[in-house]
């Protein structure tokens, strides 16, 4: 097994006993990315050199210092959503093509004050918009398990890296379903905290109050020694909790006897892929057979919920994204432009993607005057009522199981010309942002060769016991 | 026919925090441009706005002064529009619940009653950045550039209730301003500097028959950078709009731009053409939640207001209704004033004092109160030592000259240079004779019955010993010689 195959915490402890380096671990790395990179196309930019350095610099740390981070030296991928200072931030979009951040986001800041490896930035769906990774400027990213297939989006480029062996560990977000569903689609563990978990101050906004930053990794474990480096209040983001950092690693446990665990019967129905169904159903039968409880639970609202998220988030984007007009950074339009509005609108129409002009004219329309009340004020209450679904059901089981998507992976193109068919493959994630509570992705077995995932959906800030359940089935399956 | 305008202000107000509303950067007028900045303020990618509680506090604080009722529960929403100087591309600032609604502001009416101007909302919001065109003339201009030091400096926005007690005339609407200026500088969250931009208004105005409860239709009058030219555009405004009604033709409602040059308002856009802002609550930030203990501390911190100050002084220290107004009208000059008073045994003098001699010597030289090296002790020293007769007014007045120059006590000042009032009878009256025998004419006139000649001869011998003697006390000399 070469050393990028290998988990984060194996590495950690390999490094620990000064067995491998961390030179050797990214070495690996820019091997694998060498090897594979050109069919996956996982990353937008990557960084061999600053890597290096950063790694010679751990192993230096590693050496001297007691109290180091598991994190210390080992390889990660950031999804190119996360500013990063100096280094290229393009959001997979024409209109930040040639942006360079000023500052580190807060989550960069902290896992590279631990000596985490900055390996690159990863291909995503343009800001954020989309389900496959297919709307980037440099084209899709593939699924590595099959090269015809996406990878889902739109952190796609961070799941295919994680799964491929070109990173380690990636840092990815989830507006929609953004880090669940590709770690889904490339068989990887994804991590989607609760709003307000991780710092938003340095991810380029999406959608504000559904956007979160979250883990992905090989395993349950991996995941959670990523996060504990990400987690704790921010005084730079107002909507970060006021609360310590978290110890999620140290505290897993695969002991779920008496634990019980919803299974929410909207969400088995028709429309999700029978094969989908049968295998999570087989995953709640072996955690049940090792002391889980399981209960049907009603989360009655379901239906109602993709619906409420593309009006909150498109409208929430349509002004978030309204300072690209090529004024102060990225792309400007410069052909026959008489005026200040004319630049306005070429450089808008001209720098953004189709399915990001589509979001920003929902959305645009969604709070104009003589609607705002009949949709987004209306969705915001439809919001209400899912977040309060879930109190409902959290009063009688202590975390909730779901699919992640309704269908396997898909081809490549296969949906790119039914908007309405692609926003339909976000139905199990949405609810968590518009409620902001966790949920995670982790495999659970496949067919046709095609990864599926299982979501574990936990209390607001109680990721341990995601994490505990996901662990526990991630031990019994034997994945 | 006899027309009554309605007039209502939207000022915006800059306050004077320490830093910005969202960011720690500084906030500075006079700066190189876009040297107090960061990746907030300027918009960049992933920045989020983190909000100043002192500028919250301000709000609170006009709210408060402004008889407002405070929202405890208050939140922030976004403007969303398009313009070079505002970098997201919207404004963070207030919708539903700003933070203080429901005031009033008293002032005098034109009918010289008091009069509650009503004022509908108080709201906080981000200033935009300073556009600087390459030409004097925006349409000559080749490029423009954009300074940031202004963005996200904390704004309030202070709306005029158009259906509650609103402003009825040009001379109302000065006083408006004027008082509008003088309480937010007392209760010191503004410096209200016009020509910095500190404080800006636009207006409403609307013309209906008078004792009509009709609201004719409004025009929004922008762009005009002094009280004097918000004067002047509604007294043409007011003109115009009088001409349509007159002539049966409707007002469009529709917002005008002031032309300063020329004195006259012209179309800037319609109804219609308004843009839609799209407000929605600013999801990057939570709701304000102001508690009892914050709220009752910014009540107890308030000073207290020129109107109340005012009565103060007439009804404890019978100071006269107009000297009040104008000891009030600044809080240094009421503060000065209030320190003096309690050491002061004559308060009407001191308040005269104030007004006729020491106004003179700011004025002449451009000092404020707060550089005038006088304190309060020596100013009501002075003050005593001529109610007690122990020097004359004219050697107050050399004294109090002395005091702004460096200042100092009167009575070193008194002893250094020799000031003291001549005591010795004898070399009074010395002086005295030398005076008549100089001047004979004088002399033959008073022996004729004349009298206005005494005066001219108290007015010598005070030239002579440079106003140390005591008027009075020459006046009896002098009548002693000739009537008696």
């Amino acid at each position: 097994m070469e050393l990028c195959d290998k988990s984060a915490l194996e590495l950690s402890r390999l490094l620990r006993k000064g067995e491998i380096t961390s030179r050797d671990i990214t070495e690996s790395v820019f091997q694998r990315i060498h090897e594979k990179e050109s069919s996956i196309n996982a990353f937008i930019t990557t960084t061999p050199d600053l890597a290096f350095q950063q790694a010679d610099k751990a192993d230096r740390r590693l050496r001297k210092e007691k109290n180091r981070s598991p994190l210390m030296g080992i390889p990660i991928a950031i999804k190119d959503i996360l500013c990063t200072k100096g280094i290229r931030t393009t959001c997979g979009s024409k209109m930040l093509g040639n942006f360079f951040p000023a500052y580190h986001a807060t989550v960069v800041d902290r896992i590279l004050d631990q000596g985490a490896v900055l390996i690159g930035k990863t291909n995503m769906d343009e800001f954020g918009m989309g389900s496959s990774t297919e709307n980037s400027i440099i084209g899709p990213t593939h699924n590595p398990l099959h090269p015809d297939y996406v990878s889902g989006g739109s952190s796609g480029g961070s799941a295919a890296a994680v799964a491929a062996g070109e990173t380690i560990l990636a840092i990815g977000t989830d507006t929609g379903g953004s880090i669940r569903l590709p770690s889904a689609f490339c068989g990887i563990v994804g991590m989607k905290p609760t709003y307000g978990r991780v710092s938003r101050y340095g991810l380029i906004a999406y959608a504000s109050s559904l956007d979160q930053v979250g883990a992905m990794g090989r395993s349950v474990q991996d995941c959670a020694l990523l996060l504990d480096e990400m987690t704790g209040h921010d005084p730079l983001d107002s909507t970060s909790a006021d609360m310590a950092g978290s110890n999620f690693l140290d505290s897993i446990t695969h002991d779920i006897k008496g634990i019980k665990i919803g299974i929410p019967k909207e969400y088995f129905i028709q429309g999700l892929d029978p094969r989908i169904q049968d295998h999570i159903m087989e995953a709640v039968s072996l955690l049940k057979a090792n002391g889980a409880t399981i209960r049907e639970i009603s989360l009655p609202h379901t239906q109602y919920a993709v619906s409420a998220y593309y009006l909150i988030a498109t409208a929430e984007a349509c002004s978030n994204l309204a300072r690209y007009d090529g004024v102060r950074y990225g792309f400007r339009a410069t052909d026959d432009i008489e005026d200040t509005i004319t630049m306005y609108e070429a450089t808008r129409s001209l720098g953004f993607g189709r399915e990001v002009k589509r979001r920003i004219m929902l959305g645009t329309y969604v709070l104009s005057a003589g609607y705002y009340d009949a949709y987004y004020l209306k969705a915001q209450k439809v919001r209400t009522l899912i977040r309060e679904d879930f109190i409902k059901a959290f009063e009688n089981v202590d975390c909730i199981i779901a699919p992640v998507s309704p269908c396997l992976p898909f081809k490549l193109g296969e949906k790119m010309d039914d908007p309405l068919q692609m926003y339909l493959v976000d139905i199990y994630t949405v609810s968590l942002n518009l409620s902001g509570l966790p949920g995670m992705s982790i495999p659970c077995g496949s067919a046709d060769g095609l990864p599926i995932g299982m979501q574990i959906i936990g209390r607001p800030f109680d990721e341990q016991m995601v994490f505990n359940v996901g662990y526990a089935y991630e031990e019994l399956s034997g994945d | 026919m006899n027309y009554e305008p309605i007039i209502c202000f939207e000022t915006h107000v800059e306050l004077k925090t320490e830093t910005k509303l969202f960011c720690d950067c500084l906030v500075r007028y006079d700066a190189p441009p876009n040297t107090h900045i960061c990746p907030v303020c300027t918009g960049q990618p992933g920045a989020l706005p983190v909000l100043n509680k002192k500028a919250v506090e301000y709000a609170v604080k006009a709210g408060v002064a402004l008889n407002c009722t405070i929202n405890q529960k208050s939140r922030f929403a976004r403007k969303n529009y398009f313009y070079p100087d505002l970098p997201k591309g919207y404004q963070i600032s207030q919708y539903e619940r700003p933070f203080c609604e429901d005031g009033y502001l008293e002032i005098t009416g034109d009918d010289g009653r008091p009069y509650a101007v009503g004022i509908k909302r108080i709201h906080l919001e981000e200033d935009a950045g300073k556009l600087v065109h390459s030409s004097d003339s925006f349409d000559e201009a080749d490029y423009s550039l954009v300074d940031y030091n202004r963005s996200c400096i904390p704004l309030i926005e202070i709306v005029c209730d158009h259906y509650r007690n609103p402003i009825r005339s040009v001379l109302e609407a000065k006083t408006y301003l004027e008082k509008l200026k003088q309480v937010l500088r007392y209760i010191n969250i503004s410096d209200c500097n016009m020509e910095m931009g500190q404080l800006r208004c636009d207006v409403n105005i609307s013309l209906r028959p008078k004792g009509s409860d009709e609201f004719g239709n409004r025009v929004e009058i922008k762009n005009m950078a002094s009280f004097r030219f918000i004067a002047e555009a509604l007294e043409y405004e007011i003109t115009r709009q009088t001409e349509l009604l007159d002539q049966d033709q409707t007002i469009l409602q529709e917002t005008r731009l002031f032309d300063e040059s020329k004195k006259i308002t012209l179309p800037m856009r319609s109804k219609e053409d308004a843009p839609d802002y799209r407000y929605f609550p600013d999801p990057d930030l939570l709701d304000v939640h102001i508690d009892d203990f914050f709220l009752q501390s910014i009540k107890k911190s308030l000073p207290e207001l020129p109107d109340q100050k005012a009565n103060r002084m007439i009804t404890e220290y019978g100071i006269s209704q107009s000297d009040a107004l104008i000891l009030t009208r600044d809080r240094p000059i009421s503060e000065f004033f209030g320190e003096c008073a309690p050491l002061c045994r004559d308060k009407k003098r001191l308040s005269h004092w104030i007004i006729k001699e020491l106004f003179k010597l700011l004025n002449d030289t451009s000092t404020s109160i707060r550089e005038c090296p006088i304190q309060p002790r020596d100013m009501s020293d002075l003050m005593n030592l001529m109610s007690d007769g122990a020097i004359t007014d004219t050697i107050g007045r050399t004294v109090l000259e002395e005091m702004f120059q460096d200042g100092g006590s009167p009575q070193d000042i008194i002893h250094q240079r020799g000031l003291q009032p001549i005591q010795d009878k004898q070399e009074l009256e010395a002086i005295i004779q030398q005076v008549i025998d100089e001047n004979p004419d004088a002399i033959t006139q008073i022996k004729a019955g004349q009298t206005k000649p005494v005066d001219f001869l108290i007015g010598q011998v005070m030239k002579k010993t440079r106003g140390k003697a005591d008027p009075k006390k020459i006046r009896n000399v002098i009548q002693d010689r000739f009537y008696n």
